[in-house]
């Protein structure tokens, strides 16, 4: 082995440096999955019976569906008999205050760096903490409601504005779209619910922060996010995940809806626990997020992915109205032996719709990533414009990176355009930031940063800080 | 200041350097001539720490420290800076940026904390200023779509930056017209003090017109065959290189 490619292993195998899970009390219904268990779940929540109909007819559907496997990933297929379905803190849900937070959750997030009260102070952002399916924490609630602004949990939001949760659940991914959405609408647990009213500027950026906690459970969180005409909303959702030695399936489900003239900026830090260096343990990541925008709308996601065993995840943008814009940065790394396979899907319906895809992929170890994304331009959707840029980074010789663009073009205004590359983090760059007095890790932090600036840029200013030092920290090895 | 004695190095078994003794001493400036493949650009290479050679024999002592048992880094804390030939590009990086993680790393070495940001940009714009560069440059990400002048003269504007005891400059003149030439040797000229010291490595006679050199040497093969005092560059200007192989040859 050259001494680069020992060096860059040195620095791209340290251990998952938050794994530590907390002790709290689970109270859990029995492992397995059948239509009693879906019932269970609903009447556990006391959800209407609408609710239970729609949970029940995602999971018939969901019983006669094969798991995907045309992705570039390996795994073992979970066993779905052997997942527990519901696992909610035992400790009374919605405290008024800090103080009626179970002290061991707090310090947990004070051990992560992302405390309540110093995020509350700083930053002014309302943080609804979703701990192990079961929302226990929710802030600036009142501040929101003074503007009309809901942001609750899910399983709030069914309780107290069903009317809004029917119209819009299931619209933009329906229960049946793919085998992991439709096992996520049987069972979801909990999650966000967020609507911002018409031509309302929610003035703060919405948080929340996710954490699977209860060894064996799967998490299904369900987001729903609905922007009024002219309204506008940043929501951010982050997570880190304690250390396990068995997988865990977390299959969420995100919809966004921006009625017309709304914009949603939608962005993700994703830290799941991604399995040590031999890829035993370690979270599995399948998601379905997906938005549509109305006559000039805007949706914009982000997304830092750092974690994860096996990402397999596509935000992507339903481009339904006139004039509207999807927007997709991506910062996908992987390392040790992780997969990934990530991209977007953008579908232009509406005229003058416009797209942008930046993805960056940073590929390390013996870990593979894949970007897979589609362009799609619809017959009506004239002067259709979109501009993609894949760029992969490799970091050693045992990595893989993969591109695979789809493009399918019905309208002949339309206007793609598609850039990719690929490098490597080469001796020369290194030795020049030695040179200059930066040790190893530093040089290739910077350089990492230089590579992933141009979607940082478009995280807020303290979620791309935290952003940045996940990456070191998933970058960074033994030396020092 | 250096001392290097008996150095000899190869790469992938082909011997480049075959004992060079070379001595610098704070206050002055060495010019070190040679033609193409000589091992002129190892040398600077192997002073600053790079590892693809094998070093097979002699010293390098810098301020009587064995260079040879620390990393590139802990080189440059020690205020070793070499002038890239092919500087590098770091796309996303700004040129700020880049010298500000450079000084405070080098800060931190010594258990310094980091500069306070006014000063940094104080400094940058006095530096900036005496080498006539443009404000916009600090922007830029460092060194790419960079022409070859302005790379050479971002080389010295971070020297400058760095404020090193041993500058080696590796055919800095390369890609520079007259003009950047005169600014960026005005520069190094400005620099220079009773403290530190500088090793020019060029082809031409142009550069030492500006930097004028104490010591000059000539490198052969591997090795340095004359060492004169400014007067040699002129000679080989005139002269070329094969008055001294056939002096060479004469004394074998």
């Amino acid at each position: 082995m050259s001494d680069e490619n020992k060096m860059l292993e040195e620095v791209t195998t340290s251990e998952y440096k938050y794994g530590f899970y907390t002790d709290v009390e689970n109270d859990a219904i029995p492992a397995g999955l059948s239509e009693e268990v879906v019932r269970l779940i609903s009447a556990k929540k006391n959800e209407p019976q609408w609710m239970l109909d729609w949970r029940l007819n995602a999971f018939r559907k969901w019983s006669k569906m094969k798991e995907p496997n045309w992705q570039k990933v390996n795994y073992v297929k979970p066993d779905y008999e052997a997942i527990t379905y519901y696992s909610a803190p035992k400790k009374k849900v919605g405290p008024d205050s800090l103080e009626e937070v179970d002290p061991e959750l707090l310090k947990t997030f004070e051990r992560l760096g992302i405390s309540l009260e110093e995020q509350k102070r700083l930053t002014g952002v309302a943080v609804d903490v979703v701990v192990d399916s079961t929302s226990v924490a929710t802030s600036f609630k009142e501040k929101l409601g003074e503007l009309g602004i809901l942001f609750m949990s899910m399983g709030e939001a069914i309780q107290e504005y069903p009317d809004l949760v029917r119209k819009y659940l299931g619209t933009v991914v329906p229960p049946a779209d793919n085998f992991f959405a439709a096992l996520n609408s049987a069972v979801f647990s909990d999650g966000s619910f967020c609507y911002i009213p018409k031509g309302v500027r929610c003035p703060m950026e919405l948080s929340t922060y996710f954490r699977i906690n209860a060894a064996g459970t799967g998490q299904f969180e369900r987001t729903l996010v609905i922007a009024e005409e002219g309204s506008y909303v940043s929501y951010l959702e982050g997570c880190t995940a304690p250390q396990r030695d068995e997988n865990q399936l977390h299959a969420a489900v995100v919809e966004l809806i921006a009625l017309d003239r709304a914009e949603i900026k939608y962005s993700t830090v994703q830290n799941w626990y991604p399995g040590d260096k031999e890829g035993k343990g370690g979270v599995y990541n399948f998601v379905t997020k997906r938005g549509i925008c109305h006559e000039s709308a805007k949706i914009s996601w982000t997304q830092v992915e750092t974690g994860s065993a096996v990402t397999w995840k596509y935000p992507s943008c339903i481009l339904k109205g006139d004039n509207s814009i999807g927007e997709f940065y991506s910062v996908a790394v992987t390392s040790n032996r992780q997969q990934a396979d990530t991209g977007t899907k953008m579908i232009h319906i509406g005229k003058n719709t416009k797209s942008t895809i930046i993805a960056k992929g940073i590929s390390a170890g013996e870990s593979d990533g894949s970007y897979r994304g589609l362009v799609k331009v619809m017959k009506n959707a004239k002067n259709a414009r979109n501009f993609s840029q894949c760029d992969s980074l490799l970091m050693g010789d045992k990595c893989g990176a993969h591109t695979f663009p789809y493009i399918e073009v019905k309208n002949d205004t339309a206007k793609i355009e598609h850039e990719a590359t690929t490098s490597k983090i080469g001796e020369d760059q290194i030795f020049y930031c030695k040179q200059r007095g930066l040790g190893e890790e530093e040089a290739i932090a910077l350089i990492v940063n230089g590579y992933v600036k141009e979607v940082l840029n478009q995280l807020p200013m303290e979620f791309a800080v935290e952003a940045q030092k996940l990456l070191e920290i998933s970058l960074e090895g033994s030396v020092g | 200041m250096l001392k290097i004695d008996q150095l000899k190095a190869s790469i992938e078994g082909k011997e480049i350097l075959k004992g060079i003794n070379l001595e610098v001493n704070a206050g002055e400036v060495h010019a070190i001539m040679g033609p193409n493949g000589s091992g002129k650009s190892t040398l600077s290479n192997i002073i600053a720490g790079r590892d693809e050679y094998d070093v097979t024999g002699g010293s390098i002592l810098f301020n009587k420290e064995d260079l040879m048992e620390l990393e590139p880094e802990e080189r440059a804390h020690l205020g070793v800076f070499l002038s890239f030939q092919y500087p590098i590009e770091i796309p996303g990086v700004s040129v700020t940026n880049f010298i500000k993680t450079s000084i405070n790393e080098t800060r931190k070495a010594k258990g310094l904390d980091p500069m306070p940001a006014k000063e940094m940009l104080k400094m940058m714009r006095e530096k900036m200023e005496l080498l006539e560069m443009d404000r916009k440059f600090l922007n830029r990400s460092l060194n790419e779509g960079f022409s070859g002048g302005e790379k050479k003269r971002n080389e010295i504007f971070q020297m400058a930056m760095l404020e090193p005891k041993l500058a080696i400059l590796d055919e800095t003149d390369s890609g520079l017209d007259i003009d950047a030439l005169r600014i960026v040797a005005n520069g190094v000229n400005k620099l220079k003090s009773e403290d530190n010291a500088v090793i020019v490595i060029t082809h031409y006679q142009r550069l030492l017109d500006h930097i004028i050199p104490d010591v000059v040497h000539v490198m052969l093969d591997g090795r340095i065959v004359k060492t004169g005092d400014k007067t040699l560059a002129y000679e080989l200007e005139e002269k070329g290189y094969d008055w001294i192989k056939q002096e060479l040859a004469e004394t074998v």
